[in-house]
C-alpha cells in the first residue's frame, strides 16, 4: 500500500465491513457473504477503491493463521490424538480421493500431468476460514459433521506441507526451481521439529516470565508475537503459516495461559478474518472470468461435483446423520485459501503459468463466494426433503401401522427415560422422533420408530394413535410440543397425554389444552438437589425427603391455583407471594408443633424413650 | 397421576373405610372387599367413603390435616387390611403414627376420636387352624388383637368385634364373595347392628399428666 493511503485504506475497509456485514446478516445471508460482497464492491471490479488486492490478501491471510492458532488452543494433544483416525483416515480419503479423480479427469482432457496434479491438489483443499466460520455461526462445532469437517480440514493443513514441498519438486525439470526440492523438504521437517520442541520446552517458561510483568498489553503483544513468529518461521521454509500456528496452539492447549491467549487473540482474529474475506472478494479477477466465463464455470462446477461425490460417499459411510450431510458436503466441496497458496507457489515455481493460476484462483474464490449461498438453498430444500422423506413409504423410514399401547413423541433424554422404563417392564411403545441420528440409535434397541414430525396427523395415525392409550409428549421444542398436544386433543381425545413441560409457561399452555398429566422437567431434579442440600445442612435423610415431597405437593397445587390467572402477571406475582407465605407458615407451624410434641411427650433428647413403647401409655 | 388432593370439608362421611394393601392388584380377598365397600359407598350418597391409602399416598406422604378432618366427622372408622407379620401393613401404621397425633387423638386435649367406633376387617394368609397353640402360629388369633384394642381405647373409641377372613390365599372365590357380602351389608346397615346394644360404651383411658416427665404443668 502506498504511503499516506493507510488511513484511506482503513477507512474503506472498515466502512465496507460495517455496512455490508449487517446488511447481509439482516438478509439472512451470514457475515461471510457480507465480507465477500464488501470485497467485490470496493475491489478493482467494483468501485475501484482498492486496485491491488494481492497485498491485502497476504496481510489478511493472517486472520486464517490466528484462527488456526485458536483452533489449536481448543485441541489438547490428547484430543488430537483421539481424532487421529478421522483426520488421517477420512481426511486422506477426501483430499487424495478428490485430487486423484480430478487429476485423472484433467489428464484425460489433455492437460499436462504436472499442471493437472498441482491444480487438483489445490482444488481439493477447502476453506478452513469459511468452514469454521459457518460452523461457529450455526453452532455445528460439536456435532458429528462439525467434528468430521474439522478433521478433514486439519488433514488438509497437514497435507499442505508435503504438497507445498512437492510443488518445487515438480518444477525441478524447469529453470525456475526454487531452493531445491529435497533441501526444502528437509528444512520443512527441521522447522516443524523446532516449533514442537521449542513449544514444549521454551514457550511456557517464556509466557510465565512475560505474565509476571503484569502488563496486560505486553501479554497481548507476546501472544501476537508468538503467532507471527511461528507463522514467519513456517513461511521462511515455504510451509503453511496456518499449520505452524495450529501447532503452536496445540502445544499451548494444556497450558495455564490458554484462556488468556484466547481472549487476547480473539478480536484480532475476527477482524483479520473479515479482512481476509474482503480480500478474497476483491481478488476475484472478473477479467479472467468474463473472458472465459464457460471455462471458469466449468472448472467451478467440475471440481464441486467431483468433490461433492467423494464427500457424499464419505458421508454415507462415516456415518454422518442425514440432516447434517448437506453442510458437511458443501463446506468441504468448496475451494479454499490453501488453494491460493498452492497456485501462487506453483506459479512462482513455474509449474503453472500466470493466466492459468488466476483462472484457478478465480474459480476457487467463486466457489467460496457460492458456499454460503448454496448452504442457504440446501437448508430450504433439504429440510423439505427430510420432511417428505419421513412420509415416503419407499424409504423404510416408516413401517406398517403400529399397535403399541403407548406412543412416545420425542426420544431425547426425557422420552428415552420414559421409554426405557416401559421397556424394562416388558411394555411396547411406538416412538416418533424428528432427529435422524436419534432414530438410528433408537432402532438398535428394537423400538418401532417413526422418523418424522409428530405434528403430522397422518403420521400419528400410522403410529397407531387411534388405538393407543397413552401419548408421551416429550418433544424438546415448546411450540412443537403444544402443537402436537392440540392435534392429539382434537383428533384422538381418547388418548391420555402424559406431557413433559419445559417450564411453567409450557405447563400452562399444555394444561389449557386439557392435558392433565404434566411433569415439569426441572421440578424433580431440582427437588432432589434441594433435598441433598437439606441433608447437608443437617436434616435427617428421611425428613429431608418428606420436606421435599411436601414442598412438591404444595408447589403443584399452587400452580393449579394460579392457572386461571395465567397471563396476568401482577395477579400471578401476588398469588405466588401469598402461596410462598402460606407454605412458610405451614412449615413453621409444623416445626413448632413438632417441637412442642417432643417437649410435652417428654422426648426431649431422652435416649430411646419413644422406641418401643408409647410414653403416653399409662402403666 | 395428579397429586392426591384429599379435600377436607367436601366429604362428611359417617363411615370411613380405610383400606391398606401394598399390592392391591394381587389381592383376591381385599380387592373384593374393597369393591364391595365401594358399591356401598356409591349408593350411600356420601354417607360412606372408601379411601385406598396406598393409592392415595403411593410415596408415603400422608396429608395429616385432610385425614384428621375426615376422621373428625366420621362415626365409624373401618380399617381394612391384610395381616402382615401379625400386624398392619406399613403405610397404615404410618397413618396411625402421623394422624392419631398426641394432643389430638390421645393425651391432654386429645379428644377428637372419642365416642367413635373402630371396626377391623382383616384377612390372614394362614388358615384359622394355624392360629392355635399346636400349630405354627402358636397363638389364637385373638392374641394379636390387644394392640388394636388398646389403640382404640387410648383414643376413647369403641373397638367392635373384628370381621376376619382366614386363609385368604386358599379360600374359594365363592367364599370370598360371601364374605364380601356380609361386609357390605354391615357397612350399609351401620349403626343398626344387633350386637352394638350389647357392647359396653367406650372405655375411656385418661392419660394422667404424671405419666410423662412433663416440663410444664399440664391440665389433663
Amino acid at each position: 500500500m502506498e504511503h499516506g493511503s493507510w488511513l484511506t485504506g482503513s477507512l474503506v475497509y472498515l466502512a465496507a465491513a460495517v455496512l455490508a456485514v449487517p446488511i447481509a446478516k439482516a438478509l439472512g445471508l451470514g457475515s461471510i457473504i457480507g465480507y465477500l460482497a464488501a470485497g467485490i464492491l470496493i475491489g478493482p471490479w467494483g468501485l475501484k477503491f482498492v486496485t491491488d488486492p494481492q497485498d491485502m490478501l497476504h496481510f489478511a491471510e493472517f486472520g486464517v493463521v490466528l484462527m488456526l492458532f485458536l483452533v489449536g488452543l481448543e485441541l489438547e494433544p490428547r484430543r488430537l490424538w483421539a481424532l487421529r483416525r478421522p483426520i488421517f483416515g477420512w481426511g486422506s480419503v477426501q483430499l487424495f480421493g478428490s485430487a486423484a479423480l480430478m487429476c485423472g479427469a484433467a489428464v484425460l482432457l489433455g492437460v499436462d500431468w504436472r499442471l493437472a496434479l498441482v491444480a487438483s491438489l489445490g482444488l481439493a483443499m477447502s476453506s478452513t476460514a469459511i468452514g469454521l466460520g459457518v460452523m461457529a455461526e450455526r453452532n455445528l462445532m460439536a456435532t458429528t459433521s462439525g467434528q468430521s469437517v474439522l478433521s478433514v480440514m486439519l488433514l488438509q493443513d497437514v497435507a499442505a506441507i508435503p504438497i507445498l514441498a512437492l510443488v518445487p519438486l515438480l518444477a525441478v525439470s524447469t529453470e525456475h526451481a526454487q531452493g531445491g526440492g529435497w533441501l526444502g523438504a528437509a528444512k520443512a521437517v527441521g522447522v516443524i521439529a523446532l516449533i514442537v520442541l521449542g513449544g514444549r520446552l521454551l514457550l511456557r517458561p517464556a509466557l510465565r516470565w512475560i505474565a509476571r510483568s503484569k502488563t496486560p498489553e505486553i501479554f497481548t503483544a507476546a501472544s501476537l508475537l508468538l503467532v507471527v513468529a511461528t507463522a514467519a518461521l513456517m513461511q521462511s521454509v515455504g510451509l503453511s503459516m496456518a499449520l505452524g500456528a495450529f501447532l503452536a496452539g496445540v502445544l499451548l492447549a494444556e497450558s495455564e495461559y490458554r484462556r488468556e491467549l484466547e481472549t487476547d487473540i480473539e478480536p484480532f482474529k475476527g477482524l483479520l478474518l473479515g479482512l481476509f474475506f474482503i480480500a478474497v472478494g476483491m481478488s476475484i479477477d472478473f477479467a479472467v472470468v468474463l473472458a472465459q466465463p464457460l471455462l471458469v464455470a466449468g472448472i467451478v462446477l467440475g471440481f464441486l461435483v467431483v468433490k461433492g461425490v467423494v464427500l457424499w460417499a464419505m458421508g454415507r459411510t462415516m456415518p454422518i446423520p442425514l440432516a447434517e450431510r448437506p453442510p458437511f458436503i458443501i463446506l468441504l466441496a468448496q475451494g479454499g485459501e490453501f488453494g491460493f497458496v498452492v497456485f501462487q507457489t506453483a506459479a512462482g515455481a513455474g509449474v503453472i503459468d500466470a493466466p492459468t493460476s488466476s483462472l484457478l484462483v478465480a474459480a476457487v474464490a467463486l466457489s467460496m463466494l457460492l458456499t454460503p449461498l448454496v448452504l442457504l438453498l440446501s437448508d430450504r430444500w433439504w429440510a423439505a426433503r427430510l420432511a417428505a422423506r419421513a412420509l415416503d413409504p419407499q424409504l423404510d423410514e416408516i413401517s406398517e401401522p403400529q399397535h403399541a399401547p403407548v406412543i412416545i413423541a420425542g426420544f431425547g433424554r426425557y422420552g428415552q427415560i420414559v421409554g426405557r422404563l416401559l421397556y424394562a417392564n416388558g411394555l411396547a411403545a411406538t416412538v416418533l422422533e424428528h432427529d435422524a441420528e436419534q432414530v438410528e440409535a433408537v432402532r438398535r434397541f428394537g423400538w418401532p420408530v417413526f422418523y418424522g414430525d409428530a405434528a403430522r396427523l397422518d403420521l400419528l395415525r400410522t403410529a397407531g394413535a387411534d388405538k393407543a392409550r397413552v401419548m408421551v409428549l416429550a418433544i424438546d421444542d415448546i411450540e412443537q410440543s403444544v402443537e402436537v398436544a392440540k392435534l392429539v386433543r382434537e383428533h384422538f381425545p381418547r388418548m391420555t397425554v402424559v406431557a413433559r413441560a419445559r417450564n411453567v409457561t409450557h405447563y400452562y399452555e399444555l394444561r389449557n389444552l386439557g392435558v392433565e398429566i404434566i411433569e415439569r422437567e426441572t421440578l424433580d431434579a431440582a427437588l432432589m438437589s434441594g433435598r441433598s442440600v437439606l441433608e447437608l445442612l443437617g436434616f435427617e435423610r428421611h425428613q429431608a425427603r418428606t420436606l421435599a415431597l411436601r414442598f412438591r405437593r404444595h408447589n403443584v397445587a399452587q400452580l393449579e391455583v394460579m392457572r386461571p390467572h395465567f397471563g396476568d402477571e401482577a395477579k400471578l406475582i401476588a398469588i405466588a407471594k401469598q402461596g410462598r407465605q402460606q407454605l412458610e407458615e405451614l412449615f413453621a407451624q409444623e416445626r413448632e408443633a413438632a417441637r412442642q410434641r417432643t417437649e410435652r411427650a417428654g422426648w426431649g433428647g431422652q435416649d430411646g424413650a419413644q422406641s418401643d413403647e408409647d410414653p403416653a401409655t399409662p402403666r | 397421576m395428579p397429586e392426591p388432593h384429599p379435600s377436607p370439608g367436601a366429604a362428611s362421611a359417617e363411615v370411613l373405610v380405610l383400606v391398606a394393601h401394598p399390592q392391591m392388584e394381587q389381592s383376591r380377598a381385599n380387592r373384593t372387599l374393597m369393591r364391595a365397600a365401594g358399591e356401598v359407598a356409591a349408593a350411600s350418597q356420601g354417607r360412606l367413603e372408601v379411601r385406598d391409602l396406598y393409592a392415595l399416598y403411593p410415596d408415603y406422604l400422608i396429608d395429616v390435616a385432610a385425614e384428621q378432618a375426615l376422621l373428625a366427622r366420621a362415626k365409624l372408622v373401618v380399617w381394612q387390611h391384610p395381616v402382615h407379620w401379625y400386624s398392619m401393613p406399613p403405610l397404615m401404621k404410618l397413618w396411625l403414627d402421623e394422624v392419631l397425633a398426641f394432643g389430638w387423638a390421645y393425651g391432654p386435649g386429645g379428644t377428637a376420636l372419642q365416642g367413635k367406633d373402630l371396626w377391623l376387617a382383616a384377612s390372614t394368609g394362614g388358615p384359622e387352624d394355624s392360629y392355635r397353640p399346636d400349630s405354627y402360629n402358636r397363638y389364637f388369633f385373638d392374641a394379636f388383637l390387644p394392640p388394636y384394642e388398646q389403640t382404640a381405647a387410648l383414643c376413647g373409641m369403641r373397638f367392635l368385634p373384628p370381621l376376619m377372613l382366614h386363609g385368604a390365599h386358599r379360600v374359594g372365590q365363592a367364599a370370598i364373595e360371601a364374605h364380601a357380602r356380609i361386609y357390605a351389608e354391615r357397612l350399609a346397615a351401620y349403626p343398626e347392628w344387633p350386637e352394638l346394644a350389647e357392647l359396653a360404651e367406650c372405655v375411656a383411658c385418661e392419660v394422667p399428666a404424671t405419666a410423662r416427665p412433663a416440663t410444664e404443668p399440664e391440665g389433663a
